[in-house]
């Protein structure tokens, strides 16, 4: 190979920024501290329709499946795990309780950089901006 | 060799069929949430929604006013001047609603008046055909729906529509609305996407009828087409009814009693 010391530094160094990101953010989880959420101070419910680490974990995923639901099926009614039943609706039924908004979903998004642009169109609870 | 080809054939053609099953498979099991889905208890059902408007019991344009004003208050619909406006139900005159010349001499009356125009919610949707995200569809019921969360603003539906009942925003349109909203429980919609009338599947997923039917007192109907017993099919027996654009074929469900 012809120059090859030039062109295995230069392979490494390559390797080195390419990957520059990952060693970064080596521990990167370490300084992440989990956002304290305020969590409804007037709850009109005793708990939320699923359990907290399934909320946490998928309550995006589960807003869209209520959307296509709703919208496509006309399935408005989720049955709960619990058999609860709750009327499908982001506007109507899950903000009633999470009514504050800048405290509650605001915290992780922004900590996470996640950016839903769900207030374009439904409306947000009063005292909301 | 021979047989060899015939062993590695079947070997693939199982291995593929295994494969494929167990992608549809995992596409069935594709349900997040732990429970399940169902509809609610006091929603009405048709096999095929229409609207029955009876002009005759209408005596002027003023009178269709307060129907769409409450049409567009539950909706949130904007009032924006001008040629970006958005209208879900609106009104305009004999020639423009029903250009399909039926007879260049109908009753004075008919000519002149106005008529009240929405989406027909058809049996043949173009729009439906050329939406390239799905966002607009047609349900099991007859209504033709829209996904706005899907709607990529291409204006296809627009073209496609034969009757002008889709209306773009072209600006924000909570800058045409007071704060808070006419109707704090339905959502607005964007900028860049299209919207029009629903048929208030909101509203019948609840029990209810829709808006404008319910402010009509009675001068529109709603029912199932299918159902020889329904209010809009004993009105479509008894009266002269007529339909805009039937040459289309799209088999719009408003009828219009003249």
């Amino acid at each position: 190979m012809y120059n090859a010391k030039a062109v295995i530094v230069g392979i490494i160094i390559f390797a080195g920024i390419f990957s520059a990101p990952f060693w970064v953010n080596f521990n990167g989880t370490r300084d992440y501290k989990r956002p304290e959420l305020e969590l409804p101070k007037t709850p009109n419910e005793k708990a939320c329709i699923e359990s907290a680490e399934f909320m946490r974990a998928n309550h995006m995923t589960l807003l869209n499946e209520w959307r296509d639901q709703a919208l496509r099926n006309e399935n408005r009614v989720y049955v709960a795990s619990d058999g609860k039943k709750w009327t499908i609706s982001l506007q109507n039924t899950c903000m009633k309780c999470h009514d504050n908004y800048a405290e509650f979903c605001d915290k992780c998004h922004v900590t996470n950089n996640v950016d839903p642009y769900c207030w374009t169109c439904h409306i947000l609870p009063k005292g909301n901006k | 060799m021979n047989n060899s080809r015939r062993s590695f054939l079947k070997v693939a053609g199982l291995s593929v069929f295994a494969l494929s099953s167990g992608v549809a498979g995992l596409a069935n099991a594709a349900q997040v949430a732990p429970g399940r889905y169902e509809r609610g208890a006091n929603a009405l059902h048709a096999k095929r929604w229409a609207m029955v408007i009876d002009t005759r019991a209408f005596k002027s344009a003023e009178e269709y006013k307060p129907i769409i004003e409450a049409c567009h208050s539950f909706h949130n619909v904007p009032k924006i001047p001008g040629k970006q406006e958005v209208k879900w139900m609106w009104l305009d005159n004999y020639d423009h609603a029903f250009p399909d010349d039926l007879s260049e001499h109908q009753k004075p009356s008919l000519l002149q008046a106005q008529f009240p125009l929405l989406c027909n919610h058809c049996t043949n949707p173009p729009c439906v055909r050329v939406c390239p995200t799905q966002a607009t569809y047609k349900m099991e019921d007859g209504i033709v729906a829209m996904d706005y969360h899907r709607c990529i603003g291409c204006r296809f539906c627009m073209a496609g529509c034969p009757y002008g009942a889709r209306s773009f925003n072209f600006v924000d349109p909570r800058k045409y609305l007071s704060d808070p909203v006419p109707n704090p429980t339905f959502p607005t919609r964007m900028i860049g996407v299209v919207e029009k009338c629903t048929f208030c599947a909101e509203r019948l997923a609840v029990g209810k009828m829709p808006a404008c039917v319910e402010a009509s007192g009675g001068r529109i109907l709603f029912g199932d087409l299918d159902d020889p017993s329904s209010s809009v099919r004993k009105a479509l027996a008894d009266n002269f009814s007529i339909r805009r654009k039937p040459n289309l074929g799209t088999q719009p469900g408003v009828y219009y009693l003249i």
